[in-house]
């Protein structure tokens, strides 16, 4: 079992070298200024067309969650746990398209580079900033921990790594360092440089593997009469059955929630905003939600491989004996092709979990370079400063994921995303709703997101893996006085909404003194070329409205 | 200059058109059976793959009319098409 395959492990190591090699290179791309300041280490200068953004938005979006966790979850527990990534990623589009136009205008004209800048400036509120830049951060890092994960489960397939300390957590330690080493030296441009070659890599393989197996392994039909099996059948740890093939009538909720639920979360999180924001007109995000589909085909497509897992009955012990569902899909690869071209799906993975790893980091570094370091820290930084400090922030962000995967329940890695998910959705009603309306009370969006974060970290707390016994074993419950389940980041932020709404009717009434608005209606439909929208590099120095208010 | 006071017809129906495209995706009861199966494919998961195509050309219909909208708001404005400003 422990035999390294030196033919995958070349192939990967080549690859990996190769697009390392790239990644310094891309310091050098398109440069329009000094990588020693934030806007072009963190936000590549701003320039990036339609084509560019494709690339770059899917590099971000289509990650180690649709390689390693959706499958993983569907090889495991089926429809509900994996499939509604489908959904998700179709309904996701129309979202955006409503809204990122203006976030991407306003931010233009305003020198805006996080959320947190946005809201600060919109409500005039330092407090409010800090609480979306803190979620921001906190948010970002289960999910580049996801990213880990689907390393991880790579390098363990090819061999590497044991049962003892140390060498089970080597190879994940060599990937999270070759990250860190590029991201720190070549900022935004070496993740959107090597998404080209991470996009070319998956479709080849997701081609490769979507002709070949379903032929290999007996049929469509076949593959999933084969899941069908194994939902049904009864689960020895609950004595119910181990998943849904199709959602039962109990399922709906939890399906379109977590669908939903997903959909509105992953534009909030700051690396999505950090990729809109880096286009060069409003215009270039709303092509992009036309176009950016085809990779939700590939998701669905690739979520399907768990299925294709279950049939050809994979193993999927990991070197220290215990079942890992993550495995199943790098292992399916293994069973199923040669080396050679195992090693190439591998390469495809790792590559993909790192591009994004890579552009979560420097984001989440944005937010706490801006919205913490500057604001509160030290407000008369230089860019050479912040630049640094974002680099080190960046560094910071990267240990803090290592730190979730090394200690949280990895047995449904999605799990991680998920966890995320419920803390970020409750910065929605202070950036969207800042979006459209000044009628929300800055106040009570404060307190609206100190509830939902405290009830959503609660309820997720007390979801308990029956298997493993670990706390935050999954990210459904109950909805409070139902017996239905739904994703617990949508339950909070019907709590938040109503706790801001409620909260702003009183305020109102009470008269309490309202944050200043340094942004005017015209701010949100403003294009590149109109008055007041600058141009780089002239934003950065003259900062974010939020540094003074 | 105008706010959005007298919303058009153009974003109406790209409103409609988007509604569309997020609410219908998320009716599980619609398309939660197994039968007519495609190509070996349950519908349920048929159904749902179909949409990223539906909602692909959604999203352009939208694009278009607002788009179409933008441009003659802003040249009755006397400011440049979109997306054509800068560098």
């Amino acid at each position: 079992m422990n035999d390294v395959n030196w033919v995958q492990l070349s192939i990967v190591i080549l690859i990996f070298g190769a697009v390392t090699a790239m990644g310094f290179m891309a310091a050098r791309w398109r440069r329009t200024g000094d990588l020693e300041s934030l806007d072009e280490w963190g936000l590549g200068g701003r320039g990036f067309g339609t084509f560019i953004t494709w690339f770059l938005l899917g590099g971000d979006l289509y990650t180690a969650y649709t390689f390693i966790a959706v499958p993983a979850a569907m090889y495991a527990t089926g429809a509900i746990s994996g499939f509604f990534a489908v959904p998700y990623t179709i309904v996701v589009y129309p979202i955006i398209f409503i809204f990122m136009a203006r976030l991407w205008s306003v931010s233009h004209r305003h020198g805006y580079v996080t959320p947190a800048d946005f809201v600060g400036g919109r409500y005039g509120s330092r407090g409010l900033s800090l609480a979306v830049a803190v979620t921001g951060i906190l948010a970002t890092m289960p999910y580049i921990a996801l990213q880990l994960v689907g390393m991880q489960a790579v390098f363990e397939t090819m061999g590497l790594g044991g049962d003892n300390l140390l060498a089970k957590d080597l190879p994940l330690l060599i990937a999270f360092a070759v990250l860190a080493a590029y991201t720190y030296s070549s900022g935004l441009r070496a993740p959107a440089m090597i998404a080209f070659v991470k996009d070319g890599l998956i479709y080849l393989v997701i081609a490769v593997a979507i002709l070949y197996l379903p032929h290999a392994l007996g049929g469509w039909d076949s593959i999933f009469d084969a899941a069908k099996t194994k939902m049904e059948t009864q689960n020895p740890a609950t004595g119910k059955p181990t998943g849904a093939f199709i959602p039962g009538e109990a399922g709906y909720s939890a399906y379109w929630t977590l669908a939903l639920g997903s959909a509105l979360a992953l534009f909030m999180y700051p690396h999505s905003v950090t990729a809109v924001l880096s286009t060069k007109n409003r215009n270039v995000v709303r092509r992009n939600a036309a176009i950016l589909p085809a990779y939700s085909l590939l998701l669905g497509l690739l979520a399907l491989l768990g299925f294709m897992a279950i049939k050809a009955q994979v193993n999927i012990k990991g070197l220290d004996g215990l079942n890992n569902p993550q495995l199943a899909i790098p292992r399916l690869f293994d069973q199923e092709f040669p080396s050679w071209f195992a090693g190439i799906a591998f390469a495809a993975i790792a590559v993909g979990a790192l591009v994004p790893a890579a552009i979560m980091s420097i984001a989440a570094a944005n937010l706490f370079t801006r919205n913490i370091y500057r604001d509160f820290l030290k407000p008369d930084a230089t860019p050479a400063q912040e630049a640094k400090v974002s680099k080190l922030a960046s560094l910071l962000v990267k240990f803090g994921a290592l730190i979730f995967v090394l200690g949280m329940d990895k047995t449904i890695s999605l799990n991680l995303q998920l966890l995320g998910g419920i803390w970020i959705l409750q910065t929605f009603p202070a950036i969207v709703g800042g979006l459209f309306t000044r009628w929300f009370h800055r106040w009570a969006l404060l307190a609206g997101w100190a509830v939902a974060m405290v009830y959503g970290t609660i309820r997720a707390y007390n979801v308990v893996n029956p298997v493993t016994g670990k706390h935050f074993g999954g990210s459904l419950a109950n909805i409070p006085g139902t017996d239905k389940q739904a994703y617990i980041a949508l339950t909070a932020l019907v709590i938040n909404l109503v706790v801001v709404i409620v909260l702003t009717l009183v305020f109102k009434a009470l008269k309490v003194v309202d944050g200043v608005d340094s942004t005017h209606a015209s701010d949100y439909t403003a294009d590149a070329g109109d008055p007041g929208v600058k141009d780089l590099p002239e934003l950065l120095d003259e900062g974010g409205a939020t540094a003074k208010s | 200059m105008s706010k959005l006071s007298a919303v058009r017809p153009a974003y109406w129906i790209a409103g409609v058109v988007l509604a569309v495209s997020v609410v219908v995706p998320l009716l599980v009861s619609t398309y939660a059976r197994d039968e007519p199966r495609l190509w070996g494919f349950p519908f349920f998961y048929w159904y749902q793959l179909m949409w990223v195509f539906i909602s692909a050309i959604t999203v352009s219909i939208a694009y278009q009319l607002v788009i179409r909208e933008e441009r003659r708001r802003r040249a009755a404005q006397g400011l440049g098409k979109p997306g054509e400003g800068a560098k």
